[in-house]
């Protein structure tokens, strides 16, 4: 006779030990790079790292102190900043429209579409576009910072915005109902209920597209150009961490090598704290996914 | 119930109306009311509403059937029915919100005293400020406090010029919260019980002063005790307000409302004095629904 509940079957649990040991072993080995590139970049660049790494420009001299990268984490701080002005308040905007207005209409689904094309672009591709649009037509000089973000801002849009119009999304009807009910119309229902409402996960929207901008090489590539000074003048040429490393990387000096390690290692940390704090304005949302 | 002398009071309109909109005469107050009852606020008629051959569709799909009824002043008519039936369908017609689903629209007269609230010179805003909503689902603006809950009535609706802090004082007392909530006002809304929430909603709602209220199954997610509350509040308000209610519970339109409409797969059965639909319904299905052989 069996019994009523009959014990697993020696098969059935040597199955699934199997199957536990072979999705450890794949978790495994995808963590493998990762860990070789945390690994590697502590090892190189926490060897850069000093005081006057952080609070000297590169000199740009073959020989002797090469210098810091002060002006690169001042260059891309400002550019990043720019291309988020440019980029958040337009993005929202295409996400409002999206969902408040354009719903499931026939235009709003081709918005959608195109988002997710431009999403697919390559960084490079608009690196060339913006060096074709205003670097060699030449309008307000030819490489200069803002050219730059206004790539880094295309390259964001559709991050931007697609987020949002998930965030947005998750904003339940009933708030826009009950405010609408209350004789409010709709432009003001968006300002003072939806977007308030939504404002925390826009905001983390926003701060993981900054992290994916802010380490871009290729946009910056061809519309922002190298210098080794520090300048705030947007309208000039300016360096950025990402350009400081490609550039370092191919020298022949492994001192110059070793400030693209730390540079990089620098990199990594600005946008570790941007997405830590992406991750904590999302902890404190209303709306969870 | 009307005062004439209420009449050449004008509702306020935006002024983007594009042509002189229908006058909405002003809520009447009517002092022998007042001295009869609570002292403390103004005692106010509400309206009538009538519906003409209301007709509603989601798509193709035909919601509400030719329904015409109608909704005395300073009454609570409570619209009951199985799920699907088509009332709340007709609650959202009564202030518009039924067009703002993508698809839906309908057809037929809607009028609040004689005015036709779907008139294409009418402002929406300013019909639904005149006739106010209560939610299934307790939903107080979780970015605002308590305070601001009440007030946002006010802001959304664009109303200046009033005294905030009496008129959320005011509207949390006509809601019975007002002992509750007088301490933490700056509190988040949300951080309130479920009856709590659903009090602070109709504060809201009464804040704009509206001539109707609207309830679509306001006590469906409260617990017992919280949903005799709001059945104690919505006898009090009908002496301000007119009450239109949406109830899936049958002993709910018993004890509140004066009539009672029966709707049935999206047209009207019966409309009676809810005593009298309740113990001699004249058609054969409101019995069957009454009694609890369906629901």
């Amino acid at each position: 006779m069996t019994p009523v509940l009959a014990a697993i079957s020696r098969r059935r649990r040597a199955t699934d030990h199997a199957a536990r040991a072979a999705t450890l072993a794949l978790t495994l080995v995808a963590l493998v790079p990762l860990f070789l590139v945390v690994y590697y970049l502590l090892e190189e660049g926490l060897g850069a790292f000093s005081v006057s790494f952080f609070t000297t420009d590169p000199t740009g001299r073959f020989l002797g102190d090469p210098g810091g990268i002060r002006s690169a984490i001042v260059g891309t701080v400002l550019i990043v900043v720019v291309a988020t002005a440019i980029a958040v308040p337009l993005g929202i905007g295409v996400a409002l429209y999206l969902v408040e207005y354009g719903r499931r209409s026939a235009f709003a689904n081709v918005v959608r579409y195109f988002i997710d094309v431009m999403t697919g672009v390559p960084s490079v591709v608009f690196g060339l576009f913006i060096y074709i649009v205003l670097v060699v037509s030449q309008i307000g000089g030819t490489f200069a910072a803002w050219k730059g973000a206004v790539a880094l801002a295309l390259l964001m849009l559709p991050v931007v915005a697609r987020a949002s119009e998930v965030v947005l999304n998750l904003v339940p009807d009933e708030l826009r109902e009950s405010a609408l009910a209350l004789g409010a119309p709709r432009w003001r229902v968006v300002l003072r209920v939806v977007l308030p409402t939504a404002a925390p996960g826009l905001l983390t929207g926003s701060m993981l597209a900054i992290a994916r901008a802010a380490g871009e090489t290729a946009p910056l590539l061809f519309t922002v150009a190298f210098v080794n000074g520090v300048s705030l003048d947007i309208g000039q040429r300016m360096n950025s961490l990402p350009l400081q490393i490609f550039n370092d990387v191919g020298q022949a000096q492994d001192r110059l090598v070793q400030r693209a390690w730390g540079a990089a290692l620098t990199l990594v940390l600005m946008i570790l704290a941007v997405t830590l704090a992406a991750r904590l304005v999302q902890r404190r949302s209303r709306l969870q996914p | 119930m009307t005062n004439p002398e209420a009449e050449e009071r004008v509702m306020p309109m935006p002024d983007e109306a594009p042509l002189a909109p229908p006058h909405i005469p002003a809520r009447v107050r009517e002092p022998a009311a007042r001295a009869a009852g609570d002292a403390r606020r103004p005692v106010k008629a509400g309206r009538a509403m009538t519906l003409e051959g209301l007709n509603a569709w989601y798509g193709t799909t035909h919601a509400v059937k030719d329904v015409s009824l109608s909704y005395r002043a300073n009454e609570v008519t409570a619209m009951i029915g199985p799920s699907g039936c088509g009332k709340s369908t007709v609650l959202r017609c009564l202030n518009r919100l039924h067009e703002e689903i993508r698809g839906a629209h309908s057809e037929g007269r809607v009028t609040l005293d004689d005015l036709d609230i779907n008139d294409p010179r009418v402002d929406v805003t300013a019909v639904r400020r005149a006739i106010g909503m209560v939610f299934q689902k307790p939903n107080p603006f979780p970015t605002m406090s308590i305070f601001d809950n009440v007030a946002a009535g006010l802001k959304l609706a664009g109303i200046k010029g009033r005294r905030t802090e009496e008129v959320v004082e005011r509207s949390l007392r006509g809601a019975g919260l007002w002992d509750e909530v007088k301490d933490r006002l700056a509190q988040p809304g949300i951080g309130l019980s479920g009856g709590q929430q659903q009090r602070l909603c109709i504060a809201r709602t009464i804040a704009v002063e509206p001539e109707v209220i609207l309830m679509d199954e306001p006590c469906s997610a409260l617990d017992p005790i919280a949903t005799l509350k709001v059945e104690e509040l919505i006898t009090e308000l009908k002496r301000d307000y007119t009450i239109i209610i949406v109830t899936h519970n049958m002993q709910q339109a018993a004890r509140v409302s004066d009539t009672t409409a029966f709707f049935y797969l999206g047209e009207l059965v019966e409309h009676a004095d809810t005593e009298t639909l309740f113990r001699t319904p004249a058609n054969p299905r409101t019995e069957e629904s009454v009694t609890g052989k369906f629901s």
